[in-house]
């Protein structure tokens, strides 16, 4: 399965030039808002019609402008969850559901309405009207709707962008089972660090209208200096590891990744599932020998792969621990004191209590190094 | 009471007549009614301003004048009237029919205004949503767009209803008065004022005539709140 979407366009001022391809679970488009993720989207969706594009999903092509191809929305079964919901206000939860399942050809009817209702925990909403719901419910239902009309490609539109933390939380897991659990390949909107980092298995970065990078979702993570401004500090290392065991003594969970044991605040996971970390940069400390009388438990050693200037007075250093890269940043100063230098050999220290519900959650099946 | 509810045959037939009359100019008009409103909101089309003008001519034009333009171009020998005739056998002039057609024209504007502005309020983010769901053009119409507007739809269909029960001046000067055929209860109520002695039979009608406008707007009340309690828009 794969998507490839290459687009030109241009909006009053604003132009979008855009390539890229994925054959990701959970694709994710990622940039600050005004850079175009949005009207990607839509583009694919056939919502809008680009002024020049080729869109491929799963080989079938989309919007051709060269050969004067363009199908439309209805016709593109595609799946789209809009951030404002958009749950048909005359119909009850049970009438959105079925709507887009009743214009699917049986034949292309995979989708079960009982699958997706549990899959979704949205059983007990069924005869409610849209207005009834909370913020949080409707985005389940509205992800629902858009599941049982069979769609080959899901667009998810920021879904989360307009709800308090709670309910993030109360729907990130629902993502994620939607992600391991469903064939459908997933293409997600964000401008969050953590939602990306959590759920990504492909990151494509836009800024202004233009991919500035793409690739899998640890490497693109580890570009702090593309990160939009206000997110900067939540950048870091994405990890894949597994739960190794649990410390019940202290309350710890101790993770098996490339780079060695990492103790994280207890998980409620079982020994052997796949937990994805990330290691915010400004939360890694770097010493250049193995520390003692330290509180911090996690000291990964390893190598310095990439010094680079962030904004000042930070700097960020790469440091490859045993495969996984580690990403840290620290002061000018500081790296001039210790001598850094690239190949130089350094211990990356991370505190257990740095890692929180943000930082750690499910990870994607088979992808976990440990 | 007695006095009120005893009624000569001709005096009943103008009220079932009436209601006749403002029924069929009503139900006549919804679909064209819809077609324009549709067009006058969404459309981008060049001398949009034109139908716009020609669709609230009837508003604006002394009833009169708009009368004995559907006499001219409905009339036996108008080109509209004649050509009906012949190949469809429908007759407007001094028929009852007449009297719906003007009662509609009359209605028309009211009704295209109050259809207008309830499809300019439908959020276009819904139907792009039921496009994404598979439905095409006419299907969104049909699930998305026609539930959203049906308060505007009741509330244009009661504006033409009552605009019709009332109306006089276009239906008289193109069907003239003749009782039990274009007599409506406007008609009738002007006709007894213009006899001596008549004023019992005129207030008789005129009350008659408040009832039936009171229960039209109640009933339009009554639906258009279960068909807000049904979406939770009250």
């Amino acid at each position: 399965m794969s998507v490839l979407v290459d687009i030109g366009h241009r909006l009053g001022g604003f132009a979008i030039d855009a390539r890229f391809e994925s054959a990701g679970r959970l694709t994710a488009l990622f940039g600050p808002s005004g850079s175009g993720k949005t009207t990607l989207i839509n583009m694919i969706a056939g919502l809008i019609r680009p002024d020049k594009a080729r869109i491929e999903v799963d080989g079938r092509v989309l919007v051709d402008t060269n050969a004067g191809l363009f199908v439309p929305k209805h016709k593109r079964r595609i799946g789209v969850v809009f951030q404002d919901a958009r749950l048909f206000p005359h119909m009850s939860v049970a009438g959105n559901l079925r709507y887009g399942r009743w214009f699917t050809p049986p034949a292309e009817r995979y989708a079960d309405m009982d699958a997706v209702v549990d899959l979704l925990g949205i059983g007990p909403l069924m005869d409610r009207r849209p207005a009834k719901l909370s913020g949080g419910e409707k985005q389940r239902v509205a992800i629902g709707r858009a599941l049982l009309a069979s769609p080959g490609l899901l667009l998810m539109d920021e879904p989360l962008a307009s709800l308090d933390e709670a309910r993030k939380a109360e729907i990130l897991p629902y993502i994620e089972r939607l992600r391991d659990e469903t064939k459908i390949p997933i293409v997600y909107v964000s401008h969050s660090v953590a939602e990306v980092a959590r759920l990504a298995s492909d990151v494509v970065m836009l800024a202004q209208g233009h991919v500035i990078a793409s690739g899998p979702t640890e490497a693109v993570m580890q570009r702090l200096d593309l990160l939009p401004a206000e997110e900067r500090g939540e950048g870091g290392a994405v990890l894949d590891t597994r739960v190794l065991r649990h410390d019940e003594t202290f309350g710890m969970t101790v993770l098996g990744s490339a780079a060695g044991e990492i103790r994280v605040p207890r998980l409620a996971m079982k020994a052997g599932a796949a937990v994805r970390i990330r290691i915010r940069a400004r939360d890694v400390m770097i010493a250049t020998e193995h520390p003692a009388g330290l509180s911090a438990l996690n000291i990964l050693p390893g190598t310095i792969t990439a010094i680079s200037s962030g904004e000042s007075p930070a700097v960020d250093v790469g440091i490859d621990c045993n495969g996984a890269t580690v990403l840290a940043r620290i002061t000018e100063q500081s790296r001039r004191t210790l001598k850094l230098h690239l190949g130089g050999k350094v211990f990356a220290v991370v505190k257990t209590v740095s890692f929180d519900r943000a930082s750690t959650s499910a990870g994607l099946p088979g992808e976990a190094d440990g | 009471m007695n006095w009120l509810l005893d009624l000569t045959p001709d005096e009943w037939n103008a009220i079932r007549l009436s209601i006749k009359v403002a029924t069929v100019a009503m139900l006549a008009s919804l679909p064209p009614g819809i077609l324009i409103a549709l067009l006058l909101a969404r459309g981008q089309f060049w001398g949009k301003t034109l139908v716009n003008g020609l669709v609230h001519l009837p508003l604006i034009l002394p009833p009169v004048v708009t009368g004995y333009l559907l006499l001219l171009t409905f009339g036996r020998r108008g080109p509209a009237g004649a050509f009906l005739a012949d190949h469809f056998g429908i007759v407007f002039s001094f028929r009852w029919t007449g009297a719906a057609l003007a009662c509609g024209v009359m209605g028309f504007p009211l009704m295209v205004r109050a259809i207008r502005l309830s499809i300019e309020a439908v959020d276009r983010k819904m139907e792009a949503a039921a496009g994404t769901l598979g439905a095409n053009p006419p299907w969104v119409f049909a699930t998305i767009t026609l539930p959203l507007i049906l308060p505007g739809l009741i509330a244009g269909a009661i504006l033409s209803f009552a605009k019709a029960m009332g109306e006089f001046g276009a239906t008289i000067t193109f069907v003239s008065n003749i009782p039990n055929e274009t007599q409506t209860l406007p008609s009738a109520i002007y006709t007894f004022t213009q006899v001596p002695g008549g004023d019992e039979g005129a207030l008789r009608l005129t009350l008659i005539s408040i009832v039936i406008s009171m229960a039209a707007l109640v009933a339009s009340e009554v639906l258009a709140r279960r068909v807000g309690r049904r979406m939770d828009i009250e």
